[in-house]
């Protein structure tokens, strides 16, 4: 048996044929790709689960300032919003606070897991923590979660991009948006057209997101832009089991943002020239040049 | 492991420290790499940025990355983040250029010239092209690509015929299969490096006998 696949229509073609969700033929296919054990798979997702949790956890009780110094002290400062007026509701409350905490450890020089990239390594941690936090959900189910997500990763990964530098903020922060709406999907026990319909939904909601970090840095918009991931993957998800359509099938998707995120200005993809990261307000060196430029105006 | 396929762990994972899979956990890759290739402990590292590396590198712990690496740590070890004490504890003196001016072929350019106890020297240019995924592209004056994803041995010797023979006479006898092999040269009958790609691991043994070889003047092994 070849567990191996190139595109979402190969993957629900093996998960209908076999009868299994997304995240237990990728697994099959790591074993049988990687020759690893199921046990050496689980334990090294586990730990990938760990790491998520503490780089969520401590930024909440122990704010630290990140290495750009544009961030520092957000999640904390979240999680002690008055309750009245936390209007989103305590799951995508937590959910945002979660994406917050990732982004601070991540700018911080704390450990995170890339997902699929460190500037968007809060998305997954965000859905998976707060599902959990939220939810009667077993740790086997959010391990499938993330096995799930890692299937819709790397099919964009084969198939498209999820480089800012590449293809905009969409291929990184809407990679994982829709990786983390598969991955919500089976959770909730949606079936592996769901989950990819999920995947398809985020990608279209944030198509042609620019990448823009302001001075270059991982840090704004890099950190809010994380939550919206979350919040994104928790409606796609929400969407597709509801089967509201119609949808554009995945791999088309998968394409689409391809496209258009390299028909994205050079100024808008990685390069800090263009978008947020021109904001004359946060920007020092657009600043600079804004005064050289009223300097040499006046002569 | 060899990893040619793109896993599970390559899209939920690396598991690094932040900000930046380019910009730190790759400056900590290459420098790890340099350190592996280095014969001895290095007591200085001068490091020059070129590209991106040079216009934002603090912001992305660029620097204290590229000393972790040196001093041995993975791209997920927390003593990154306090990597100038971790240098001066260890005696490693670091020292940055930021070249803003040399034009590069890749953004994120570093080289590193390492000096060892005994004076000894080498130059190693790296790029950090993606995702945490490095190419090493410079050994002293000898251009090279190699990436560090299999186990890596890596010879220098001079140009002369009959040595790559005696190196794959060698790797045979120990049934280790060759994934790749490319020599890289100054110029015919001068330096030359060779770097294998194996898809094993290549023993102390295996090393020494190698290095045996009349043209053989170093050997190196990377095991990521």
């Amino acid at each position: 048996m070849n567990w191996d696949f190139t595109n979402a229509a190969e993957l629900l073609r093996l998960c209908s044929e076999n009868d299994m969700p997304v995240s237990e033929v990728m697994i099959r296919r790591e074993m049988q790709l990687g020759g690893r054990r199921r046990k050496v798979v689980i334990d090294r997702i586990d730990e990938n689960l760990r790491i998520m949790n503490t780089a969520v956890e401590r930024p909440i009780v122990e704010p630290v300032r990140s290495m750009g110094g544009l961030l520092g002290g957000e999640a904390s400062k979240l999680s002690k919003l008055d309750e009245s007026k936390a209007i989103c509701g305590p799951v995508i409350h937590r959910a945002i606070i979660n994406a917050l905490a990732v982004a601070e450890t991540n700018a911080s020089m704390g450990v995170i897991v890339a997902a699929p990239t460190a500037g968007s390594a809060g998305v997954l941690p965000a859905v998976l923590m707060s599902m959990y936090e939220s939810y009667d959900i077993s740790i086997e189910a959010l391990r499938c979660g993330l096995i799930n997500a890692g299937a819709i990763g790397y099919i964009i990964t084969r198939n498209g991009s999820v480089s800012g530098a590449e293809a905009g903020c969409q291929a990184e922060v809407g990679s994982a948006s829709a990786m983390a709406a598969s991955a919500i999907v089976e959770i909730m026990g949606g079936t592996p057209e769901q989950c990819c319909d999920a995947a398809s939904i985020a990608l279209s909601n944030l198509l042609g997101l620019a990448c823009d970090p302001v001075r270059g840095l991982v840090e704004v918009p890099c950190q809010t832009r994380n939550t919206m991931g979350a919040v994104g993957a928790y409606t796609a998800a929400e969407l597709a089991l509801a089967e509201v359509g119609p949808h554009i099938p995945l791999d088309e998707m998968i394409q689409i943002t391809y496209d258009v995120g390299r028909a994205l200005p050079e100024s808008l993809r990685e390069t800090a020239k263009g978008g947020c990261a021109v904001a004359p307000s946060l920007c020092a060196e657009c600043s600079r040049e804004a005064a050289w430029q009223k300097a040499r105006a006046l002569m | 492991m060899a990893s040619n396929y793109i896993g599970l762990f390559d899209v939920i994972g690396p598991v690094m420290v932040g900000p930046s899979s380019s910009h730190t956990s790759g400056a900590a890759t290459i420098a790890w790499m340099a350190r592996q290739i280095f014969s001895g402990i290095p007591v200085k590292a001068v490091f020059t940025l070129y590209g991106s590396f040079a216009e934002t590198y603090k912001g992305h712990g660029t620097d204290r990355a590229l000393i972790g690496g040196m001093l041995g740590y993975k791209s997920y070890d927390l003593r990154i983040r306090d990597a100038y004490e971790q240098a001066r504890s260890n005696g490693l003196e670091v020292e940055f250029v930021v070249d803003k001016e040399t034009s590069v072929s890749h953004p994120n350019t570093v080289d590193i010239v390492m000096t060892g106890e005994d004076g000894h020297t080498l130059l190693i240019r790296g790029e950090s092209v993606g995702g945490g995924r490095v190419r090493i592209r410079r050994l002293n004056d000898i251009e090279v690509d190699f990436n560090g994803e299999y186990s890596t041995m890596i010879i220098g010797h001079q140009d002369v015929t009959g040595t790559v023979a005696y190196i794959t006479a060698c790797l045979a006898e120990e049934a280790v299969n060759v994934a790749t092999l490319k020599l890289f040269r100054e110029g015919k009958g001068k330096k030359a490096v060779t770097v294998v790609e194996t898809d094993s691991t290549v023993s102390e043994e295996l090393k020494e006998k190698i290095l045996r070889y009349e043209t053989v003047t170093s050997v190196d092994l990377i095991e990521i």
